[in-house]
């Protein structure tokens, strides 16, 4: 193709290879001679339009844009002529002639683009002695402040809604000098990916909002550090003054997050600092807490344990969070299989345990690959908000024209084209054995299986691309049949040609499951609550609403005799169940890795010293070793270690099995079944807590309960009605919302919030009782 | 020698109709280029040989704009006619969809044709109802007698015509502000490249045309291009709807010959009313930079000569006035004008445009200042061909021909906080 | 304030305003229907008493399957739109050049003193409403105004006053 021809163009003197038909901007971007630029950004489509990067070409009469202007074979191009210099500094003239420069008072001050250009291209003093625009303001949201008398028009945050978030929700309104950027009415910026307009804007009209007037761009200390919530592992930067975090951006990697982050990775820091942070250790003695030094408190748990352990060692379960790191997980394995027990586990909101645990659930591909499949089957996933910047690979796939199908148990609202498939959770089984017998696969199953036009068609699909993927999301694997989805998908895979994967749930999934924190014939993390063990270790976890089966967690925990909880925050059934409660440190406050959903490595430092008397979660897991006389807890540091995991467990992912697609379908109900997902803002402990978070859209429509309209009927219920949520002696108040969205014989309850913990299984039975 | 080509009938009662244009030949070329499947090659060298030239403005080839479509392209094609008229001064096209509809839908449906569209819109200014019901009517008339829509005349070509009304936007006459506005969105110029010849309507090859234009082409064709081209003059073939306005006694929209001395267009329109004076002629357009009465009274009305003179053909739109007519005044509507109908997308326009607006606007208020008049040019020259489309040269250039000629005007406003005009004389 | 639940697309708007946009739609190619966008808000705003609101915008979106900011964007670009209550007649007076030079000014003065409002203004009787406009290409007939679908060219004070007591 001739646009892989190389070329030679001249620019400034200077000779520069480059590609027939790249565009010039990028050719001197890459070369380092500097053209300014406003509207300019390689990661959005091109405007030409704030006029900042105009050039002089030989033989071209007028200057002309960089950012639009393909090189050609010979080009001579100057940046700094007169020509040149005169267009740029004509832009800047007209850029701050209505630019309010009240740089002392924003936010952008000292990482504005504006400033910095006009620093070379304006000039001293004004010629522009008329008033000056203002633009009235408009309330976008809990996340994003705005100052529009800023703006300059550059587009950008308009382009990325359009082309990145997938969701137009600020334009361009009126015309001309009265051309405002905004949502034109008092409307949020609803976008799980809206906080990277913040990064876009080059002036102080987008800023963030919980960092508004906190501080000053150079008062504040930047660290690398990995995003501790879904599994991308996304590159941040944690920028800190005085010991705290106050506010965090996205470092760019091209190969995980390019350069964004979810608004969750962005806004969650939030947390850090809640009221809820455990500052001390504490004791429960005759059922009081009692504040308790470190000494005490880990003598009270280790001995609490190790009594039990001694006693007999089965009756001893460690759960994991999946967002703990890998030391951390690491040493709670040691700490376990020291004491004896097999019974540990990481996978919190499984359900269905029958298949091959020792399958590590990841990807099977790269991240950035997922943007070049031809197809795609998700199945139980709400990708765009479990893993927003997954689904900007997928989106990316899908606007390219790949063929992406959902099988769900609830109709998502995407930002791209894509076929949905939607049934109560029983039905999703179906529609899968029926894809796969339609694919030419057996699918083991005793059950009669219908095969339809659309299953037909879509296994079509897969076996005519030429790349396509299958992958198990969230929901699917806290689905009563996980291991029946899985076995029918590899089915799938196997007869259409396609890879099969799992979206990993959370931060350190794979990592948990690559260091092999899985009970080795002992009790998995639901069996270990079904039948209640007398001793627990829980590392950052929070019965109520990191589990499956919260009323389930509580009660074992509650009847357990020794229950030590590792943990940064304090939560009600943490303090209803717990004997002791260990202050970890939060996310920023410790060193540690992750393994992401390809399986990177990522490792991060400390940035802030750990809050009250909490200390790094491996610390206290390293001396509870050596209080237990485990041997081989001597590490001084993280990274020793993490070199010893890296010896042992690293090396690339295998794709393996999680077995054949056997057994009895559980997800069949007589009644409703629960479709108890997980909503964005209620994933992990640290994003709970995050106040901005909690005020956005996403996380007030997961307060509600929503069925449709014929179920809302057939219980004699209506919109906007109170109605209890039961599921066994389990019960919850919420509001009803009457939602196209979910199928028959379904409930939408969330896990994870606030009057989930005394409800049962993320897809159980549950009925609904008007209050 | 006037009436020519698109007013040749206007003698004829109710000339709007089917049945009258039909009597005067009308439709008989297209009849003929679908019977004999024309070599669409053959067309465009017609059009090229006639010399005509794009009549909105920009005095474009039209044979060359049509040879850049590849036919064959795998995508659709489109035809579009620009009758979105807002050039002050202007109003020519009004008449054509008024009184010369068909001529419009046959140009259309010739062009569709060599082009290879199978979709032809008229974006037709929202204003002009009544022009546009003329217009829908004359393409319902054309549908009945079988000229629109599928297997036209049984020759297998297939040309639907809509019109896509306007909303009230003067930068929808540029070529690529129109097309997004049919998209349905906002009408911001484009960047180019690519032109529309290759990404035109929803992405497509498109080739837009100006209303007299495309109503030109059926009397080329038949009457042969080379009489029409040797209506004109040299580089400016064939013959013109000059609107003039202004102090003139009958103001009105004039067919000439390319090339007309401007005096016997002036004569056409009555001369001076009142038997005032006349002191300056905007030649082409608000946009076209004006030119003193009596300069203008020694040149011929053609792209060269205009241009020759400083300004421009522009639309064909000659705005007289005469003594009274204070400049500081017409420049402050003119500044308001194109600050008002900035898009706002780039720059130098968005906030240039504002800014000429104001100065001269203070200046017409006795507010003027000594730096004001250098300031203007400077800000002018600072929009000059640094925009996306015409709309930014076409702002600053008026400002540059006020300065030319009437600076004096601009100084005795600023010393004096009063108008020179009247003043002492 | 919170996005407008919208209802079904057969719910929105009368089956005679329905029809009408949808021949619009017609027009344009399959899967082009953001291009009747203009004319459906011309729509709605004639059946609305001449100018638009949030819901109705809301609505156009809606039936468009748009988002509502590529509504606002287009209704707020356009002149044509307007988005405060309008007279029952809007006056739309040309003071554009050619006008402004054959004493569109005088017009504008007539109108203000014997309607009693100025530019963006309603008569308190709903009847008129003054606007503003830019060149409408009729200068030959300068000056001129419109008002609804009609022109009215070579006015003077006298004119006007015939024309005023037209429009009820």
């Amino acid at each position: 193709m001739s646009e892989e021809k190389t070329i030679t163009i001249e620019v400034d003197g200077q000779s520069l290879e480059t590609k027939l038909g790249a565009l010039l901007i990028d050719v001197t971007d890459a070369a380092g001679i500097n053209i300014p630029r406003f509207c300019y950004h390689n990661k959005l489509s091109i405007a030409a339009s704030c006029r900042m990067c105009l050039v002089e070409v030989a033989k071209v009469p007028k200057p002309i844009p960089a950012c639009a202007t393909q090189v050609m074979d010979g080009m001579v191009v100057q940046t700094r002529s007169p020509m040149a210099l005169a267009a740029q500094k004509s832009t800047m003239e007209f850029l701050l002639i209505n630019h309010p420069l009240d740089c002392p008072v924003c936010d952008q001050g000292g990482e504005c683009e504006l400033q910095d250009v006009a620093v070379g291209y304006g000039s001293d003093a004004t010629r522009f002695v008329e008033g000056k625009r203002v633009v009235p303001e408009n309330n976008v949201g809990p996340l994003i402040a705005t100052d529009m008398t800023r703006c300059i028009h550059c587009t950008r945050c308009v382009r990325f809604g359009d082309e990145v978030a997938g969701m137009r929700e600020i334009g361009a309104t009126g015309r001309g000098e009265h051309m405002t950027i905004g949502t034109f009415v008092a409307r949020n910026v609803d976008s799980e990916l809206s906080g990277n307009v913040i990064d876009l804007c080059p002036v102080g009209a987008l800023t963030s909002k919980p960092f508004q007037y906190r501080a000053r761009a150079w008062e504040l200390t930047r660290h690398t550090g990995v995003a501790p919530h879904d599994s991308v592992g996304s590159n941040i930067q944690i920028h800190t003054r005085r010991n705290e975090v106050m506010r965090v951006h996205p470092d760019s990697n091209d190969s995980i997050n390019e350069i964004w982050i979810s608004d969750r990775d962005r806004f969650s820091y939030e947390g850090i600092k809640s009221e809820d942070r455990l500052a001390q250790p504490l004791i429960k003695k005759n059922g009081e807490w009692t504040a308790a030094s470190w000494e005490d408190a880990l003598e009270a748990a280790a001995s609490g344990l190790k009594e039990i352990a001694t006693a007999d060692a089965e009756q001893v379960g460690t759960l994991i969070s999946p967002t703990a790191t890998l030391e951390e997980i690491a040493l709670a394995q040691k700490i376990t299989e020291g004491l004896g027990s097999p019974n540990i586990d990481y996978r919190l909101r499984q359900e269905d345990f029958r298949g091959n645990s020792t399958a590590v659930p990841w990807l099977g591909q790269s991240i950035a690959s997922l943007e070049h499949v031809n197809a795609a089957l998700l199945i139980g996933s709400n990708i765009r908000k479990d893993q927003p910047l997954l689904a900007h690979r997928v989106r990316k796939a899908a606007l390219n024209g790949a063929k992406i199908q959902f099988i769900n148990p609830l109709q998502l609202d995407l930002h791209f084209d894509a076929a949905q498939m939607v049934s109560d959770p029983a039905g999703m089984v179906h529609n899968l054995a029926a894809i796969a017998e339609a694919a030419g696969g057996s699918h083991h199953l005793t059950e009669q299986i219908e095969v339809g036009e659309e299953h037909k068609a879509i296994a079509a699909e897969l076996k005519d691309s030429e790349s396509a993927v299958i992958l198990l999301g969230n929901i699917a694997q806290s689905h009563p049949d996980y291991t029946i989805l899985y076995g029918l998908a590899s089915v799938i895979a196997k007869a259409t040609d396609s890879s099969v994967g799992v979206i990993p749930v959370a931060a350190n999934s794979v990592g948990a499951a690559v260091l092999g924190a899985i009970p080795d014939h002992g009790l998995n993390a639901h069996t270990m609550l079904e039948s209640p063990r007398k001793g627990y270790l829980l590392l950052g976890v929070e019965p109520g609403r990191d589990t499956n089966n919260p009323a389930l967690a509580c009660a074992a925990l509650k009847n357990a005799e020794c229950v030590v909880a590792v943990t940064a925050y304090r939560s009600p059934c943490l303090e209803e169940t717990a004997n002791v409660m260990l202050p970890m440190s939060a996310f920023s406050e410790t060193s540690g890795s992750f393994v992401n959903a390809e399986g990177t490595w990522q490792s991060f430092a400390g940035t802030t010293t750990p809050a009250g008397e909490s200390r790094p979660g491996w610390k206290i897991l390293r001396v509870l070793g050596n209080l237990f006389d485990i041997q081989g807890f001597d590490y001084n540091s993280s990274e020793e270690l993490l070199g010893e995991l890296k010896e042992s467990h690293a090396g690339g992912l295998k794709i393996t099995s999680l077995g054949a697609a056997k057994g009895k379908i559980r997800s069949v109900v007589t009644g409703l079944i629960r479709v108890g997902e997980t909503p964005i803002y209620a994933s992990d402990a640290l994003v709970r807590r995050a106040v901005s978070l909690q005020k956005t859209k996403d996380a007030r429509d997961a307060t509600v309960a929503r069925v449709n309209l014929s179920v809302a009927s057939n219980a004699g219920l209506s919109d906007g009605d109170k109605v209890a949520v039961v599921q066994g002696e389990g019960r919850a108040e919420m509001i009803l919302k009457v939602d196209a969205h979910i199928p028959d014989g379904c409930v939408w309850v969330p896990a994870g919030v606030p009057g989930s913990e005394s409800l049962g299984d993320q897809f159980g039975e549950l009925s609904l009782e008007k209050v | 020698m006037a009436n020519e080509v698109i007013f040749k009938n206007l003698d004829l009662d109710r000339l709007w109709d089917i049945e009258q244009y039909r009597s005067r030949g009308g439709y008989e070329v297209l009849t003929k280029i679908l019977k004999e499947k024309t070599p669409p090659g053959e067309i465009i060298d017609g059009m090229k040989t006639s010399g005509l030239r794009g009549r909105g403005g920009a005095g474009f080839p039209t044979g060359l704009k049509w040879s850049f479509i590849n036919r064959e392209a795998p995508t659709d094609k489109y035809l579009v006619c620009n009758s979105d008229e807002g050039e002050p001064g202007t109003f020519k096209d009004r008449d054509i969809l008024r009184y010369n509809p068909h001529a419009l839908v046959e140009g259309m449906l010739i062009a569709s044709y060599v082009i290879n569209a199978h979709r032809a819109y008229n974006y037709i200014r929202g204003e002009f109802w009544e022009p546009y019901q003329r217009f829908q009517n004359a393409i319902d008339q054309a549908r009945a007698a079988g000229f629109v829509g599928n297997n036209i005349l049984g020759s297998g070509f297939d040309c639907e015509l809509n019109v896509h009304l306007g909303g009230g936007a003067y930068v929808c006459g540029e070529e690529t502000a129109l097309l997004e506005s049919i998209e349905g969105k906002k009408g911001q110029p484009r960047y180019k490249p690519p032109f529309p010849a290759h990404v035109g309507l929803y992405g497509c090859p498109t080739v837009i045309n100006n209303t007299e234009t495309l109503a030109s082409v059926p009397t080329i064709l038949r009457d042969g291009a080379e009489k029409f081209r040797d209506l004109g003059v040299e580089n400016s073939g064939g013959s013109k709807l000059f609107s003039i306005s202004g102090h003139v006694k009958n103001p009105g929209v004039f067919e000439l010959p390319m090339g007309t001395p401007f005096s016997e267009l002036f004569e056409l329109a009555g001369g001076m009313r009142d038997g005032s004076k006349i002191k300056a002629v905007i030649p082409g357009g608000s946009s076209s930079p004006v030119i003193p009465g009596e300069v203008m009274m020694d040149l011929t009305m053609d792209y060269d000569t205009i241009a020759k003179a400083g300004s421009m053909l522009g639309s064909g739109a000659v705005i007289v006035m005469d003594d009274t007519t204070c400049m500081v005044k017409v420049l402050d509507r003119m500044g308001y004008f194109y600050y008002e109908e900035s898009c706002g997308q780039c720059t130098p326009c968005r906030e240039g445009t504002g800014w000429l607006y104001r100065i001269v606007h203070r200046i017409e208020n006795g507010q003027g200042r000594p730096e004001d008049i250098d300031l203007l040019m400077d800000v002018q020259n600072r929009i000059r061909g640094k925009t996306i489309c015409a709309l930014g040269d076409a702002a600053a250039m008026p400002v540059a021909g006020m300065l030319r000629y009437y600076q004096d005007e601009f100084q005795y406003h600023i010393d004096h906080k009063r108008c020179m005009v009247g003043a002492d004389a | 304030m919170n996005a407008l639940e919208i209802k079904n697309r057969d719910e929105l708007f009368t089956p005679e305003i329905r029809a009408e946009i949808d021949h619009e739609i017609a027009k344009y190619p399959e899967g082009e229907s953001q291009s009747a966008s203009m004319a459906a808000l011309r729509i709605i705003q004639d059946v609305n008493g001449g100018s638009l609101t949030q819901e109705r915008m809301d609505e156009v979106a809606a039936y468009l399957d748009l988002p509502p900011i590529a509504i606002y964007e287009v209704a707020t670009f356009y002149s044509m739109y307007e988005h405060k209550p309008v007279g029952r007649n809007k006056l739309c007076v040309c003071t554009n050049i050619s006008c402004m030079i054959n004493n569109s000014d005088q017009i504008v003065e007539h109108l203000n003193n014997k309607l009693g409002i100025k530019f963006g203004e309603v008569t308190e009787d709903g009847r008129y409403s003054l606007k503003e406009v830019e060149c409408l290409g009729a200068c030959g007939g300068a000056p001129m105004m419109q008002v609804g679908q009609k022109y009215y060219e070579n006015l003077t004070p006298e004119k006007l006053d015939s024309i005023l007591d037209e429009l009820e």
